[in-house]
């Protein structure tokens, strides 16, 4: 496959819970293999759907996704995508099933067909990467908010995953959390799409910006994220720039 | 929240291979369940004591389990005594204490306390999870070993669910009444935690999918047969036939 071929492709793309008004109404979109996408909408919008379609979780009312260039459509072909491209969950006590941590991380590579031994090797080198060695055997219920948002990337990453999808992966997390996610994101290589309200975060991981707009899905053309520094007389006060 | 306060130990028991350790735990119950006589009641009961001496327990918190089902036996003592037929020992209230009564209370008790302290030598020093795992080995369902495992996950969660429920209930100003209100709102609450808590079990199930779940759980944990469990096995089924021996000769 070409370095830049698209990843994933949607096309005309609708969608719509059952008895719901429409959340996606034609939507076509293209992710690439370099891209950090950030995607910022009002809550409601339809981005935990947006991935969840992705990940063959819901299925399309009309049109057509491809992902590595494939068109996916039946539960069988999604078995592939999701070996290949992770999904943080928002929530991760929805993600965090096994009793024990090096279960849960290690519950990806076993379904992968590791073996026994590769699966514990996997966990326990991704359990390290995100600086929580030491938390094997651990009962994920009693983990902080913190923690078992870690180790729920730990669980993701650990099936080796050629794209991320992560939805509001600060959301809920101490400074410390936030650190550890903030530097592992940018330098893990991956191309990803991040669902987010934190601007600064969106600022420093992605590249790209998109919103969710009745039903749309667009580039955000209207947010201009960007830093600058200014001096003015007495800026070592508290002040407001109208 | 379950606190399983024995199943972190370094005892003999707790090393023992969990798979022997339920078998004879289920094999010893059942003999000494079906016991009329006393003699081997009070050998099983001895030999219980002994087990959770050698398992080193916290003995305040062990006290406390059994005290909790002997409140439980109290309850025979109150009634059987009185109302099981036979030669009345004395009188209180105008009711008769009879022997066969006493006896058989007493029997109840011996036997209860034999089997529990048995239970919590042998099963209860292992964590859930491993006993999970133990009785799937056992030939035990997947399904049911699954179910198993997800209720202990997730009935945490379901617990706090519940509590935010409540609270919020509470904060706007909630007293439970004798009220078609108050019914309304535990209604409410019932029916908020079941929508919940299967809209979590399909988020659950959505996450098991993206991670490859194909209907079988692998399991990282093995379980060793070591010599001491064997061995262990030996005395524990060797105890077994003392016991039968003991009821059966004392009823011939």
């Amino acid at each position: 496959m070409a370095e830049h071929a698209p990843l994933i492709e949607f096309s005309g793309i609708c969608f719509a819970y059952p008895g719901g008004p429409p959340v996606l109404r034609d939507v076509d979109f293209t992710f690439s293999g370099e891209d950090r996408i950030g995607l910022l909408a009002p809550n409601g919008s339809g981005k935990t759907t947006f991935f969840h379609l992705i990940m063959g979780l819901l299925k399309p009312q009309a049109g057509t996704i491809r992902i590595f260039g494939k068109p996916v459509q039946k539960e069988r072909d999604f078995v592939a995508v999701r070996r290949k491209i992770g999904l943080l969950f928002q929530d991760s006590d929805d993600q965090l099933f096994c009793p024990t941590v090096l279960e849960d991380v290690a519950f990806g590579p076993l379904n992968m067909g590791r073996s026994r031994r590769e699966a514990v090797q996997i966990s326990r080198d991704m359990l390290l990467s995100l600086g929580l060695d030491g938390y094997e055997d651990r009962i994920t219920y009693q983990l902080s908010g913190g923690e078992k948002r870690l180790v729920a990337l730990a669980a993701v990453l650990a099936m080796g995953p050629r794209v991320l999808l992560l939805d509001e992966p600060l959301t809920g997390l101490d400074e410390k959390t936030r650190a550890v996610i903030y530097q592992y994101l940018p330098a893990c290589g991956l191309p990803y799409m991040i669902i987010s309200h934190d601007l600064d975060f969106l600022l420093s991981a992605t590249t790209t910006l998109y919103t969710l707009e009745s039903g749309r899905l667009v580039p955000d053309t209207r947010i201009h994220v960007h830093l600058h520094e200014h001096a003015h007389v007495l800026g070592d006060r508290p002040h407001k720039h109208t | 929240m379950i606190s399983e306060p024995f199943a972190a130990g370094t005892s003999f028991f707790h090393r023992m291979e969990p798979r022997i350790r339920i078998v004879c735990a289920l094999v010893y119950s059942i003999a000494v369940a079906v016991c009329v006589s006393f003699p081997p009641v009070v050998l099983a009961l001895l030999f219980s004591v002994l087990m959770t001496g050698a398992a080193r327990l916290n003995p305040g918190l062990l006290f406390r389990r059994i005290a909790v089902v002997n409140i439980f036996i109290l309850f025979f003592w109150l009634v059987l005594p009185f109302t099981y037929d036979g030669d009345p020992l004395f009188r209180v209230a105008g009711l008769a204490v009879t022997r066969q009564g006493v006896a058989f209370a007493a029997l109840l008790t011996l036997k209860s306390n034999a089997i529990i302290l048995g239970l919590v030598a042998l099963v209860a020093t292992m964590s859930f999870v491993t006993m999970g795992h133990a009785l799937g080995r056992l030939g035990l369902p997947d399904k049911l070993v699954n179910l198993l495992l997800m209720t202990y996950r997730y009935i945490f969660v379901i617990e706090a669910e519940y509590g935010r429920i409540v609270r919020a209930v509470k904060i706007r100003g909630f007293v439970p009444r004798t009220s078609l209100h108050a019914y309304k709102t535990y209604a409410y609450i019932v029916g908020m935690l079941f929508v919940k808590a299967s809209e979590r079990a399909e988020r659950v199930y959505g996450a098991m999918q993206c991670r490859g779940f194909k209907g079988k759980f692998y399991t990282l944990s093995r379980l060793p047969f070591s010599r001491g469990s064997w061995v262990f096995a030996g005395v524990m089924g060797g105890m077994i036939v003392c016991i039968a021996c003991l009821e059966i000769c004392g009823n011939g």
